[in-house]
């Protein structure tokens, strides 16, 4: 039976403290995906698979991904919102796993709104 | 939904909003009974009698502002097209357990699908909770306990990406066996 062994958690701790001093302390971004009834049907799970993916290959640890629920737009999920510090919060549509991708490319990590990708800029509930 | 996956991870998000800090998913498959059974418990607020008796109506939702609520009556719908049964048992502020079985082999029957990304995806969206995952298939069972996880990681945050890579891999990789040798 496969268990999450010593060394994992070693090893995993070690890499931990390596970023841990590199940080300033505090988060760069927030990132939401919407996970709804509505927004796993569609496949937000992937889209927040994705991410985590993404972080993990990139070791990144300044960003927070949570979870909220159907913020009133079934037919525009998965959808996600990616909040940059002391910036307004961008809400992405009809999203999947390759661009969501783009987006952790171009917005999260260069700081460029992905317009075409892009629902509405400021707020977080749309209806 | 596709998969059961998708299910429990879209019940378990009713148990989020019910501010629960312990959620506990079982899921049994028994090959001599014919039978495949989950079970999510949460120690969250609860609900009245009245509540609790719309809560499988599909135009029903406890969510201000909103007119549906699809979770509970999709996996109803899923449990009874395979000849199975469902429950929700709940009280205020004395949390709530829904259950539903399936024939096993109903030609219907969902694939459980990805739970290690099932997993992570609740670790990660709400790392606060502590997670219980019970699976058993005849006599056999594997167990991811995430409080007992964090106590482990001693310091290190459970949602950290590679800490949350190592979960989906070792939840998938324990089903994926217990499904080859057991059938």
């Amino acid at each position: 039976m496969p268990k999450l062994t010593i060394d994992d958690l070693k090893k995993i701790k070690e890499q931990y403290k390596a970023t841990f001093t590199l940080r300033e302390g505090g988060y760069r971004a927030k990132v939401t995906v919407h996970m709804g009834t509505c927004g796993i049907a569609a496949g937000a799970r992937d889209v927040m698979n994705s991410l985590i993916d993404e972080m993990s290959e990139k070791a990144i640890t300044d960003i927070i991904v949570t979870t909220s629920g159907c913020a009133g737009l079934c037919s525009k999920e998965p959808m996600a919102t990616v909040e940059m510090l002391n910036e307004a919060p961008v809400k992405y549509y009809s999203l999947n796993g390759e661009k969501i991708k783009k987006i952790f490319k171009e917005h999260i990590q260069a700081g460029k709104i992905v317009e075409e990708y892009a629902l509405v800029v400021g707020s977080e509930t749309a209806y | 939904m596709e998969d059961l996956s998708l299910h429990i991870l879209d019940i378990v998000e009713n148990s989020m909003d019910a501010g629960a800090t312990k959620v506990e998913i079982r899921i049994k498959e028994d090959k001599g009974a014919d039978r495949l059974t989950l079970e999510v418990k949460d120690n969250g607020y609860g609900m009245d009698k009245d509540i609790l008796k719309r809560a499988s109506d599909c135009f029903f939702t406890a969510k201000p502002g909103k007119r549906f609520g699809f979770g509970i009556p999709f996996l109803m719908q899923a449990a009874r097209e395979c000849d199975g049964n469902f429950s929700i048992n709940s009280a205020p502020n004395r949390g709530t357990s829904i259950s539903a079985s399936f024939k096993r082999s109903h030609i219907d029957i969902k694939p459980l699908g990805d739970m290690g990304s099932t997993m992570t995806v609740l670790i990660c969206g709400h790392p606060e909770i502590d997670y219980l995952l019970l699976y058993e298939k005849n006599g056999f069972s594997y167990c991811l306990d995430t409080e007992k996880l964090k106590a482990d990681l001693g310091g290190v945050p459970i949602n950290t990406p590679g800490v949350l890579r190592l979960i989906k891999e070792d939840v998938n990789e324990a089903l994926g066996t217990l499904a080859k040798q057991l059938g």
